[in-house]
């Protein structure tokens, strides 16, 4: 097979455009995506900086504001409405354009093809349409911004009455529209992607690659498709509806209503919490749509840098496997007080209490591989380790919240906005710094400044923790989200203080993220030149050349012969041994140990129940090849 | 290059036809969204239940015998029968344009009944015409793109590209046409059931 010298010549034909605008190379796409992503992410940074200054000084002007936002920011301050449509925006930003295409869009198109030993995606041209799309939506996105009644601004769960009558207020015209368009396109984006994600994993796997070998990266991203292709039609076909209201005057969302300034309306008979239904089928496989990539990129890089086989790879699959299906049957936690029957909400506060568990189980193989482990801190390890510490912090206040007792009082706090940036939105950004820190010598053959990255990541870790922290006691104490200012009320003026640290952190993230694209961009020319293994790691995308070719690997698709945790293995020289490397009877052995109870290494193991206690669990959880 | 990769990979399945497996199940979620929409906001009462227009049955009718051609001209192209190849194809796409037909004709009958996509409070009227309406049309939006599909293979066909050595493109436009149909059976069943429990 003259596979090579095939590839040279593509190589040679490819011009500017087809290599950098409409590429249809995995690699490149995968870039594309990472920094549209980054930019994405600054814009949404921005945003919350500018209305933080407001939660913090109500009274004060801001001349830079103005400057940016021009008469949305009269004598800089920022006026109310345009304060929700940056809620808003900053919040669709973040969960869809950063941690959902930026997320998964990067690493499922780096890593599913190089991980499982493809030469590019099932379908290289859908992989580009999707990124289109995306590029089209984020646009659309953005654009909406500029228009003269402003960008949609009743958050970004878009509920109805808001977003289903444009005249309802500002935000719910044109922008809405937008935000509208931008979301269909984004569908479809995601689709196209997902479809061809899940294709390429169970059908392009190379020779060796049996599921059960799969880095758990491939999992994560695998099953974050199929969420994804499970739940984002649904919200296609509650945004169809939608439009439906909007454009034609159905009532689909809406019941009797009376508008100030036009009087009772035509609509009648449709129900608002229908949409909140349709919504929430979505925008709880969503959260695991954003974080789930975020885990699999964690149990790698926990597992390169602490030089030990992952905890419980199986568990961690199942686990991945029972969250999947369980994110599908908790979405009425986010509507217990839209007043639904007791019983129902009875049946939701237990499906998502039941998710704690395997999300507890991920965290305790986590700290498990960390647990005398002989750890390297690189950058990537520190953000991987500031995931868990997140997920962990998150994790408890989503079982607060899970509550419907509790969340009849909690709903619609800062408690709620506390959760989920601490569960969701730092674990996931913190999940996916460390895919990046860990990756970028595959992506750009370069390495980042190490110096920099701590500075970074410190930074990044105490500003998420002090501006997230304190706002579950002022949830606690029931300030409400999504207000624009908090003076009227003397109950709330006590947290003023409180206010003006959470804004000076957020400022301290924004600086530690500078730092970080600086970092960042720099390298891309100036960074030191990586090897073709610089993390030792066993998994196939470190057997690839630093210059990326079309196709990925210059001669055949190396097999593989065993998992891809096989780090400080008794009895070898090096302690991680390559995937690709041979196996002398891993099969066997694995046999072996597993029938013949009486193995002589077992039979010293003193008798009790704590011993008992570990070696079954062990047995089930742990996998017989470490 | 695609030659390769195929030889190379761990499965022999089409991962084009796989695909559109994988969009099919995407268009499941789409109306098991939409049919569930229906069924929690019936059960919230104020709700006009109605009798569907007797042209949809129809148009299930005329779905199901397009499977049909559509197996036809399938089953020829494997036995290299390219005349069949073509004859499937043309009266599948009659057939769909067929259906098409009924379902206006399906929609112009629910007006007739006063059943309005767009409901008028000052009037009386329920929402529950506006979904029978939506999710239909949505449905048709989904054999609009089956009967673009059917005519780019045909077009194939009619180039003799369509053989027994060349089946992918007819097994894939099979795979999404009899999806669809059967989309449309449920929703058929669906329309007429549901307002009876
Ligand atoms: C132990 C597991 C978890 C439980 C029991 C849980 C529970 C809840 C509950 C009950 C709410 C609704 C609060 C309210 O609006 O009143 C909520 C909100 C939320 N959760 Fe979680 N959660 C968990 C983990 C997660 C994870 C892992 C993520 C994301 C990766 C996440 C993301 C969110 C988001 C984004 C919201 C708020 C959406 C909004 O209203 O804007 N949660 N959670
Ligand atoms: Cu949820």
């Amino acid at each position: 097979m003259s596979t090579a010298t095939a590839h040279a010549d593509h190589h040679l034909k490819e011009t500017f455009i087809s290599k950098y605008v409409f590429s249809m190379d995995h690699k490149m796409i995968s870039k594309q995506f990472l920094i549209t992503g980054i930019i994405m992410g600054v814009i949404g940074m921005g945003m919350s900086i500018a209305f933080r200054l407001q939660l913090a000084w109500p009274d004060t002007s801001f001349p830079i504001l103005e400057w940016l936002f021009g008469r949305w920011a009269p004598d800089g301050k920022l006026d109310p409405g345009f304060y929700m449509g940056l809620v808003t925006i900053h919040g669709t930003i973040m969960v869809f354009y950063v941690l959902t295409a930026g997320l998964s869009g990067t690493f499922a198109n780096l890593l599913i093809p190089l991980q499982c030993g493809a030469r590019d995606m099932a379908s290289p041209f859908m992989n580009m349409l999707s990124y289109w799309f995306f590029f089209l939506s984020s646009v659309v996105l953005l654009s909406s911004v500029f228009v003269e009644t402003g960008p949609a601004s009743g958050g970004w769960t878009i509920y109805p009455p808001l977003s289903a009558l444009p005249k309802a207020m500002a935000g719910s015209g044109a922008g809405m529209t937008l935000w509208l368009v931008a979301i269909i396109l984004f569908i479809a984006s995601s689709l196209l992607g997902g479809i061809n994600y899940i294709s390429t994993v169970l059908n392009m796997r190379t020779k060796g690659m049996t599921m059960t070998r799969l880095p758990l990266t491939i999992w994560a991203l695998f099953l974050t498709a199929v969420l994804g292709l499970l739940s984002f039609p649904v919200l296609l076909g509650g945004g169809l509806l939608l439009m439906f209201d909007r454009g034609f005057g159905t009532s689909f969302y809406l019941s009797d209503i009376w508008l100030n300034g036009a009087g009772a309306l035509e609509h009648t008979g449709g129900s608002p919490i229908l949409f909140q239904h349709l919504f929430w089928f979505l925008g709880h496989p969503e959260v695991y749509i954003i974080i789930m990539p975020a885990l699999g990129i964690t149990s790698e890089v926990i597992a390169v840098n602490a030089r030990k086989p992952i905890f419980g790879y199986t568990a961690m699959v199942i686990s991945l496997l029972g969250i999947a299906f369980l994110s599908f049957i908790v979405w009425g936690h986010h509507m217990f007080i839209t007043g639904m029957n007791p019983m129902l909400g009875t049946a939701f506060l237990i499906t998502t209490l039941i998710i704690a568990v395997p999300s507890a189980v991920k965290t305790f193989n986590y700290l498990a591989t960390l647990w005398r482990g002989n750890i390297r801190f690189t950058n990537g390890m520190m953000f991987a380790i500031g995931l868990v510490s997140m997920f962990i912090s998150g994790g408890l206040t989503g079982i607060f919240l899970g509550n419907a007792t509790l969340d009849i009082q909690l709903h619609d706090t800062y408690f709620v906005v506390a959760h989920f940036h601490i569960v969701m939105g730092s674990a996931a950004i913190f999940g996916m710094m460390a895919g990046i820190y860990h990756w970028y010598p595959k992506m750009f053959g370069r390495l980042m400044n190490k110096p920099l990255g701590y500075l970074h990541f410190w930074m990044t870790f105490i500003s998420a923790y002090l501006v997230f922290f304190p706002m579950h006691f002022m949830g606690l104490a029931g300030v409400p989200r999504r207000y624009y200012s908090f003076t009227l009320l003397p109950e709330y003026g006590v947290w003023m203080d409180v206010n003006v640290l959470i804004t000076s952190a957020a400022i301290l993230g924004g600086i530690a993220q500078l730092i970080f694209l600086y970092n960042f961009f720099s390298s891309i020319w100036f960074g030191k030149k990586s090897s073709e293994n610089p993390w030792q790691a066993t998994t196939l995308e470190w057997t690839t050349p630093v210059e990326h070719i079309h196709g990925n690997w210059p001669g055949e698709i190396p097999t593989v012969h065993r998992w891809a945790y096989d780090y400080s293995k008794p009895g070898y020289e090096e302690d991680f041994i390559m995937q690709t490397t041979p196996d002398d009877g891993q099969e066997e052995q694995l046999f072996e140990t597993e029938t013949s109870p009486s193995a002589p290494d077992k039979k010293d193991v003193p008798e009790g129940e704590t011993v008992m206690f570990w070696a079954l669990i062990k047995k089930w959880f742990g996998s017989a090849r470490a | 290059m695609t030659a390769e990769i195929h030889k190379e990979s761990s499965s022999k399945t089409n991962p084009k036809l796989f695909n559109v497996w994988l969009l099919n199940i995407g268009i499941v979620m789409l109306f098991a969204g939409l049919t569930s929409a229906y069924i929690v906001r019936r059960a919230d009462g104020n709700w006009l239940d109605f009798e569907l227009p007797s042209m949809f049955l129809y148009s299930t009718i005329i779905v199901l015998l397009s499977s049909v051609s559509l197996y036809y001209a399938l089953r020829s192209a494997k036995q290299d029968e390219l005349g069949g190849v073509k004859l499937g194809l043309i009266l599948t796409i009659g057939f769909a344009l067929a259906f098409c037909v009924t379902q206006y004709l399906g929609w112009q009958a629910m007006l007739d009944q006063g059943l309005y996509f767009v409901n008028n409070q000052s009037e009386g009227e329920k929402v529950s015409a506006s979904f029978v309406f939506a999710i239909s049309a949505l449905h048709l939006l989904h054999i609009v793109g089956g009967i673009i599909f059917l005519l780019v293979t045909a077009v194939k066909a009619f180039n003799l590209e369509v053989h027994k050595k060349n089946t992918n493109l007819i097994v894939m436009c099979n795979t999404y046409w009899h999806f669809i149909g059967l989309l449309w059976v449920y929703l058929y069943l669906f329309f007429y059931f549901a307002p009876g429990f």
